[in-house]
């Protein structure tokens, strides 16, 4: 090919590169403009700038008004403990069955990777059940544990891949110094395992933050509700104050976009992680 | 607490007993991890294939046994069937346009394009978000005044304008794409790493070879490319035929039940109609037919290598 014709599909490759990436921010530059917007201004000015740009009292609104400073703490608070719970269970577990010698440790993995291999779209229907048989429904702990356990067969089988891969001379010392296999757990292998456990943090924080379908089902008290569920309070059967949901979903999107952006290679090592898992 | 235990540790050979013990003692290690995903992942399985059995409503806990019968309407249901249509509308839209565009960046990005990191930031943004923000989102841009039908009267289209996903004909595709808009960058991360994976000396020694793009294409990219082309396809099927959040948000099924989707259907059998029983029937019809669904995948796959 000729150095004219190489220009040539370079710009195009550029062009196509560039076309997807205005589609993909389009929506959120919209999203953002709207929310900037008077109540009476939505419909009728069409362009992306708003009268006022500095009319942050669709965010005042939504945060105090709609109640969203609630919501956000909730799932600030259920992100939090969902995380700590699942990275202390997971990362027990993957210490165990990777580092230990213990009774049918490869059934009790095959088993919990089995379930990632069959899909359950009804799960929510039988972990309400099950939920509400302990009675656990309309509870903060009966919201966290299935989520803390829906998310153990991925964490555990990204900490066993990278335990599996540590040489065995790292605890042989402080076995012949006669430490203990907690205590080589907790001082020695979790401090090593911190990438892998950094996966973890993002991959669960995301999906705790963005989860939707559990919550709709197990809460029915408002000051229970994450996030995700709190934006319906803006959305009326027949009308819906898109100024307010706009600036609720800003507010939603923005630390998580900025936090993506700050770790974007954790970020995707964690989402690719995660779903090639076998 | 007990010293680890290693096959090939010098205490080893002593204590036998002790060891057999330990063999037990550690399963306290996994012991959290056993509990949580028996009482919350395994046990819901378990009661999903009972109630599929029963009338439970999931108010009052005395229920009857009624045999196949969930089973029967759910298989007769035509609704269902709808609903399972439009998931394979999603799944069929998003294989073809979804993926191919995925593909066309992903290559695009590979090719050592200035600022390239950046495109690859922006692309997988849209995944990072809630269904439910995405779809209130594209619900704002379709609305009969928003900015799509703004723009189609801006470019004098106006004749064009339309109420995207208030009317029968196009919400359906309107969903679609508001999901494919989404999903694009999640299979274009996964095609990129897949490329990144093949080793540039086979490249460098086609070339020596003399072989041409086409060829290169054909005999190196494809051919490694196909694994992860097969897990792509299934967690776009997946994905597709699982949708819940974005149609929850955008539509709730309607209007009619022109975007009513499998999830939905599960959801409301349950939650509505107060019918827990019909709700898991369609759960276990539903699993079964994803799980068969990725294993012909993963055959068909095997089978052209």
């Amino acid at each position: 090919m000729g150095k004219a014709g190489e220009r040539l599909t370079k710009g195009a490759i550029h062009l196509l590169l560039l076309a997807w990436a205005v589609v993909s921010i389009f929506p959120l530059v919209w999203m953002l403009s709207t929310s900037l917007k008077e109540k009476n201004e939505i419909y009728t000015n069409k362009s992306l700038i708003p009268r006022n740009a500095l009319n942050f009292g669709n965010y005042v609104e939504a945060w105090t008004a709609g109640g969203f400073s609630r919501y956000t703490w909730n799932s600030v608070l259920y992100s939090a403990v969902v995380v700590t719970g699942v990275v202390l269970v997971s990362t027990l577990a993957a210490y165990g069955i990777s580092r230990l010698d213990m009774a049918g440790k490869k059934a009790i993995y095959l088993g919990m990777m089995a379930t990632l291999m069959i899909p359950i779209p009804g799960a929510f229907i039988s972990i309400y059940i099950v939920v509400s048989h302990l009675g656990l429904a309309n509870t903060r702990i009966g919201y966290m544990l299935p989520m803390v356990a829906t998310a153990l067969p991925v964490s555990i089988f990204i900490l066993k891949s990278f335990f599996d891969e540590l040489s065995r001379e790292i605890e042989e010392a402080a076995i012949i110094d006669g430490a203990a296999s907690f205590r080589i757990y907790w001082s020695l292998l979790l401090p090593i395992a911190r990438p892998a456990i950094a996966t973890i943090v993002i991959l669960n924080t995301l999906s705790v933050w963005n989860e939707f379908m559990l919550a709709l089902v197990l809460f029915s008290e408002t000051k229970l509700m994450p996030i995700q569920m709190g934006l319906s309070v803006f959305v009326g059967q027949y009308t819906t104050q898109y100024e307010l949901l706009m600036a609720a979903t800003s507010l939603m999107v923005l630390p998580v976009i900025l936090v993506y952006i700050a770790m974007q290679k954790q970020f995707i090592a964690g989402i690719t992680s995660g779903a090639i898992k076998g | 607490m007990n010293p680890i235990s290693l096959p090939n540790a010098p205490i080893v050979k002593r204590k036998s007993r002790k060891l057999a013990c330990r063999r037990y003692f550690n399963l306290l290690y996994v012991l959290p991890a056993l509990a949580l995903f028996g009482v919350f992942s395994l046990f819901p399985i378990v009661k999903t294939v009972q109630y599929s059995f029963t009338d439970a409503n999931g108010i009052n806990p005395n229920f009857h046994y009624v045999g196949l019968a969930n089973y029967r309407s759910a298989l007769t249901d035509s609704q269902w069937w709808q609903a399972v249509g439009n998931g394979g509308v999603f799944a069929l839209l998003s294989l073809i346009f979804m993926n191919s565009i995925a593909l066309l960046l992903s290559v695009a990005v590979n090719a050592n394009i200035r600022g390239n990191q950046i495109y690859r930031v922006v692309f997988y943004i849209p995944p990072i978000l809630s269904g439910i923000v995405v779809g209130y989102v594209w619900k704002w841009i379709y609305d009969p005044k928003g900015i799509l039908n703004a723009f189609l009267q801006g470019i004098g289209l106006g004749g064009y304008t339309h109420a995207w996903i208030g009317s029968t004909d196009t919400a359906l595709y309107a969903v679609a794409v508001s999901s494919m808009w989404q999903g694009v960058g999640g299979s274009f991360i996964l095609f990129l790493a897949g490329l990144q994976g093949i080793p540039k000396e086979w490249y460098e020694a086609a070339e020596i070879d003399g072989a041409n793009r086409l060829q290169k294409l054909r005999y190196i990219t494809v051919p490694s490319l196909r694994s992860v082309y097969t897990m792509v396809n299934i967690l776009t099927i997946l994905g597709a035929l699982g949708i819940f959040n974005q149609v929850y948000a955008m539509t709730m099924g309607g209007p009619g039940y022109t975007t009513e989707v499998p999830a939905l259907r599960i959801y409301r059998e349950a939650f509505t109609n107060s019918d827990f029983g019909m709700s898991s029937a369609f759960s276990i019809v539903f699993g079964v037919m994803l799980f068969i669904l990725s294993l012909i995948q993963l055959k068909l796959s095997r089978n052209k290598e």
